[in-house]
């Protein structure tokens, strides 16, 4: 069975659960995606498989890519990701459904976050600052950075302002509050990386994720 | 807002929902489930605010309760929500009744509305 699926965030809002609770939902539109390639030991030297979703246009293609998605008989498409083969036999040009999760509880959910631009060290390193009163100057400045003596540079890796977010986040262990297959839906509890609109990749938790996480909502009336 | 996150809101809203102003009194019917036991609890009082919209809209109830007062927010469109009624209409000048938390007895009183408000003859 494949694990994963490719879809796009749509948004957030609140849903109430079987015994009246308020969950708040990220709703993905995910799949149908479509295999666009098998890569086998044969011909790649590993097994994979690569999925493809969300439609685009013919002349924003390039032609290796349109040659490419042409081999599986799919339309091209704009977000492609390889995902490790189950071991099960697919043909390039399957499709893949929000259905694999029938009966997934838990889920991964990888993005790409909000671009922040170029972030303080306050803002990105949750730093407190300087005092704002009592003759102090700097407010949002890191302080020390180092000492003079020894080791008289600035460590590798010391936090300093910089580029913040734009960058691919994973959140492990979401739950799966519903499931809409007529309309390739999938209703996530809490808050996806990125923005409405990003694209994002679902997959179903490893056992270690999945077995320290409760159901934090009811899905049945008792 | 998104055509779709509209469309899936729709689903968890009730089709219909009573017809009730902040100043009213009411009566709301909530489904309380205890163990395996489901029964209706009534709590009756004021509605002191009204906000939002959409499935997020909200309404606070305020009553006295042993001389203490109690306010509850209830989800307009909860499920647990069974079945609200309105007792008494009142007329208010304002569209959140907070200052009634100051007050107590006589000054907490609303005058009372007999007519039907013009909303409902529309």
């Amino acid at each position: 069975m494949i694990t994963s699926i490719l879809g796009r965030k749509v948004g957030m809002t609140q849903i109430f659960d079987a015994v009246g609770n308020m969950v708040p939902v990220t709703v993905v539109e995910a799949g149908p995606c479509v295999i666009s390639q098998v890569k086998t030991a044969q011909s790649d030297g590993y097994e994979a498989l690569q999925l493809a979703f969300s439609d685009k246009k013919a002349k924003h293609t390039t032609k290796p890519l349109l040659g490419h998605f042409g081999k599986s008989g799919s339309t091209p498409k704009a977000f492609v990701r390889e995902v490790p083969s189950d071991g099960e036999p697919h043909e390039a040009g399957d499709k893949v459904t929000v259905e694999i999760f029938a009966d997934v509880h838990h889920i991964d959910v990888t993005g790409t976050s909000k671009g922040k631009g170029f972030a303080g060290v306050v803002k990105r390193w949750h730093f407190a600052g300087q005092p704002a009163t009592h003759g102090a100057m700097g407010l949002r400045v890191p302080g020390s950075i180092g000492q003079s003596a020894y080791p008289s540079r600035v460590l590798k890796g010391t936090r300093m302002g910089g580029h913040m977010g734009d960058a691919r986040v994973t959140i492990r262990g979401q739950e799966l509050v519903r499931i809409d297959a007529e309309r390739n839906l999938l209703f996530i509890k809490g808050q996806v990386p990125g923005a409405d609109g990003g694209f994002v990749m679902v997959t179903k938790s490893p056992e270690w994720v999945a077995k320290r996480k409760k159901q934090t909502f009811t899905t049945q009336a008792s | 807002m998104n055509e779709l996150i509209k469309q899936i809101e729709k689903e968890y809203q009730k089709e219909s929902v009573p017809e009730f102003e902040v100043g009213d009194t009411v009566d709301v019917h909530v489904k309380i489930i205890e163990g395996e036991k489901e029964r209706i609890q009534i709590f009756s009082g004021v509605v002191v605010s009204r906000k939002h919209s959409g499935t997020r809209a909200m309404f606070t109830v305020r009553r006295i309760v042993q001389g203490e007062g109690v306010e509850r927010v209830f989800p307009l469109h909860a499920p647990s929500i069974v079945e609200i009624q309105v007792k008494r209409q009142a007329r208010v000048r304002r569209s959140k009744l907070y200052y009634l938390r100051d007050r107590t007895g006589k000054g907490a009183r609303l005058r009372e509305r007999r007519y039907v408000s013009s909303k409902k003859t529309e």
